[in-house]
Order: C-alpha cells, then structure tokens, then sequence
C-alpha cells in the first residue's frame, strides 16, 4: 500500500513540476525583451568564434539536409517558417540574418541555457553548418504574411 | 510468463496512448546508453516517454525479465526531471511491481567546455527484488538475484543517488564518465559504482533526403558500468561489472530504437543481459499540463 501511496505522490509532484514550469509562460513584452537578449548572446561569441566559415555553404545537400534539421530540431520553438514563437526568437530577424555564421555555429554549441535555449552539441558539427546554411538562406526569402505579422511586437 | 507479458504490454499499452493522445511530437536525437548518462537533457517543456526491457541470465536460479516506462521531462534547459515506474518478471516464480524513482539532472555550466559535467540527484523507493540493473553500485552481484520474489518484495529500500557525469563531444564522438554514490536512507554505508560510455553516430552529415536507413540515424557505441563497493571495503573485489556494444536507431518517424548485449565481466556478474528499448518525446507537454489545469487561453 506505501507503494502505492509513494507512486501516486511522486507522479503528482512531477505533474506539479510540469505545471508550474509550464506556467512561468510570460506575456508578449516580456518576450521581445526576451528575444533581445537572446540576440544579445550573439555578440558574446569570442573572436576565433565569429571568424569561423561555414565549410559546406556551398555544399548542394546542405540547404535540404539543413530544411529538416531545423524542421525536426528547431522549428518547435522558433516556428515552422522561423518566424519565432512564444518559446524562441525570430531567425529571420536581421540580428540573425547579418551575424556571422560562426557567431550562429556557437550559438548552437553552446546553447543560452539560462534563456531557454538548450546546447545542440548533440548534432555532430556538420550537421549544425547544414542547419546554419538553412538559416541564413531564410535571409533571401520574406516569410509569410501571416508568420511576419505575428513577429512583429 | 503470462502476468510478464500483461504487465509489460501494459506498460507499452501506455507509451503508446501518451504518443497519441499528445501530438507533436519532436524529432529525438538520442543517445544509445542504457546505464551511462551524457550531458544532454531534456528540451525544455518536452516529455519523453521510454520503455525499456532487460532481460538477464542467472546462474543457479532463474533467469528473468526487467521492465520499466520512463517519463523524462525538459523542465528547464538546465534542469530534466525523470519518473521511473518499474516491475521484473522472474520466470518459473512470477511478476511484480519493484518501485518508483524520481531523477533529476543539473547543468551547473553556462556553457559547452571540453569536458561537461551535470549532476544527479535520484530518490528511489522500491523493493529488493528490483532486477532493472539501471547501474551497477556496491557490492552488488549475482548470486543477489537468488532470492524468490515473494522473499525479496518484502524488503524495502529508500534510496538517493548521486551521481556526477562527466561528458565530452569530440569530432562526432560522446566520451562519458559517470561516478556513483548511493545511501540507503536505513543504516548502510555508501556504495559506489561507475559507468563509462563511448558513442558516434554512422555518419556525422545529414542527408538530403527523408530516410529510414541512413547512416546519420544510427548511433553505436559501448558501454562499461559494474560496482566500486562501499565505504567499508571500496574496490573491486566482490564486484560486478558489464561491458555492453550499444546501438541506437532514430527514426524519422520519431520514435528511438534502442539495443545492447551485455556481457558480465567476471564470476560475480550475471553472464548475458540483453536490452532493447522503445521511447518517443512529445513536445510541449508542460503547455498542455497547463491547458489542463486552467483551459485553453
């Protein structure tokens, strides 16, 4: 019966942990202060970071290959077209869009634990350069009307 | 035989209704590791449901089959919490239910360094006749096995588990090194134990297409865990310890495949453990808690 009792308590408890982290879902203001100050971690990637180059830009399987990366790891959190949701920011911001790609390849190394972001050093690193290709190729093609207007504050 | 199979259909019967009642799901990455942990946690609001199985030889008794249903969920990017619901089937005796635990993963570190550690905080309320073999710690051994079901269910442990894991990502490799402290909460010594892991996926890049098979989706490896004793007598001897290839397949579809034969490393150890898994993650899970408790906004 302890048993019993114990099972249903830390299934509670771990429902309460669920719920009050879900909860801590603030409103949009916060979230485009939010978004700046993921952006603002771009700018914190140390020098031999940014200066990194992207070895399979010109690679032709990069662009599909990085298309369902992002769709399978990413798209969750920053939108199906990239265009930022309540959990990430817009990719297609221009803070995105003008960094350079290695400021984005360590930014995905490393994550922005604290901000929610969480450390995608689980994709081998070709694999992160492929979904960096898709990103910065979001740069040449506007988004949809629908996705741009819910972006925007 | 036929409890076993009730039970752990049971268990798959609930994996799969969590899989479909709570779309969408999110496209997993997962390690191949049984018993060795890396450094990576759970997306957060994401819940991973996993089924795993262990079935085992044993020398003078018999042999048996250890079930369990894992619910792991990203609660922050630096925090993943884990509930464990296990049972075990000792063929020719019978099928029981052998405990909970509830499992927390810590990133202390900002950022990815060369060698990354978390730590692990585990409470553990179950029954002597737990049979899952999650880690190898103390003087834990075989010939432990022994004891029929209907002896062992009657002890009961509350236990918590330290752990600290040292991980490193190196040219499409995962190394891992996880050290293992647990206490009894009734008057034991420590016990202690380690796990080491080694995976790289087949391919690193991605390919161009959707597919099943590509090599990109298979991760292999290995992994090496047994006990290091306790505060008394810490070492090697009276010891258990495994050597295990691992494997794991991530399917486009979403769900994770996993698979490992492991073999024991000297006479303490049980000789064969085969395991395989089953598990998918379901993004958003904390959003729909909420909707749960308060209505959709």
């Amino acid at each position: 019966m302890k048993r019993y009792i114990a099972t249903i308590v830390i299934t509670t408890v771990f429902l309460m942990v669920c719920e009050s982290h879900a909860q801590q879902a603030k409103p949009p203001a916060f979230k485009y202060q939010k978004d700046a100050l993921v952006y603002a971690e771009l700018a914190k990637a140390p020098e031999k970071a940014r200066a990194k180059r992207n070895p399979l830009e010109s690679d032709p399987d990069s662009l599909p290959a990085g298309k369902y990366l992002f769709k399978d790891h990413c798209a969750e959190c920053h939108g199906d077209n990239a265009e930022g949701t309540k959990k990430g920011p817009s990719l297609r911001a221009d803070e995105v869009q003008n960094a350079p790609s290695g400021s984005i390849f360590w930014i995905l190394t490393n994550g922005v634990v604290r901000r929610g972001m969480p450390v995608w050093s689980k994709l081998p690193e070709p694999q992160r350069w492929q979904l960096i290709t898709y990103v910065k190729s979001l740069g040449r093609v506007p988004a949809k009307p629908e996705a741009s207007q819910s972006a925007n504050p | 035989m036929a409890l076993s199979l009730r039970f752990a259909l049971f268990q798959l019967f609930l994996l799969f209704a969590f899989v479909f009642l709570l779309p969408p799901p999110a496209h997993a990455q997962e390690n191949p590791y049984f018993v060795a942990y890396d450094h990576y946690l759970e997306e957060p609001g994401n819940l991973e449901i996993e089924y795993f199985s262990t079935f085992g030889t044993q020398r003078g008794g018999n042999d048996f089959h250890a079930f369990w249903t894992e619910f792991e969920y990203g609660a922050t990017a630096w925090w993943t919490t884990e509930l464990y619901v296990d049972a075990q089937t000792t063929f020719n005796d019978s099928t029981i239910f052998t405990g909970v635990k509830w499992e927390n993963r810590f990133r202390p570190l900002k950022q990815e360094h060369f060698i990354n550690p978390v730590l692990y905080v585990e409470y553990e309320h179950k029954s002597a006749a737990d049979k899952t073999l999650k880690e190898g710690e103390g003087h834990d051994v075989e010939s432990d096995f022994l004891a029929p079901n209907a002896v062992a269910r009657k002890d009961h442990i509350n236990e918590i588990e330290l752990k600290l894991i040292l991980s490193s990502t190196f040219k499409g490799w995962n190394f891992t090194e996880n050290t293992l402290a647990a206490k009894d909460l009734s008057n034991s010594p420590w016990e202690f134990g380690y796990a080491l892991g080694a995976s790289r996926p087949l391919a690193l890049k991605a390919s161009a297409t959707r597919c099943s098979f590509c090599r990109q989706n298979f991760i292999v490896g290995a992994e090496m865990y047994g006990g290091l004793g306790d505060r008394h007598s810490f070492g090697l001897h009276n010891t258990s310890h495994y050597l295990a290839p691992v494997l794991a397949w991530n399917l486009p579809s979403d769900w994770t495949i996993r698979l490992s034969a492991g073999f024991g490393l000297n006479d303490q150890s049980h000789r064969f453990l085969l395991r395989w898994g089953l598990s998918r993650e379901i993004s958003g899970f904390g959003s729909m808690v909420t909707r749960l408790f308060r209505g959709r906004q």
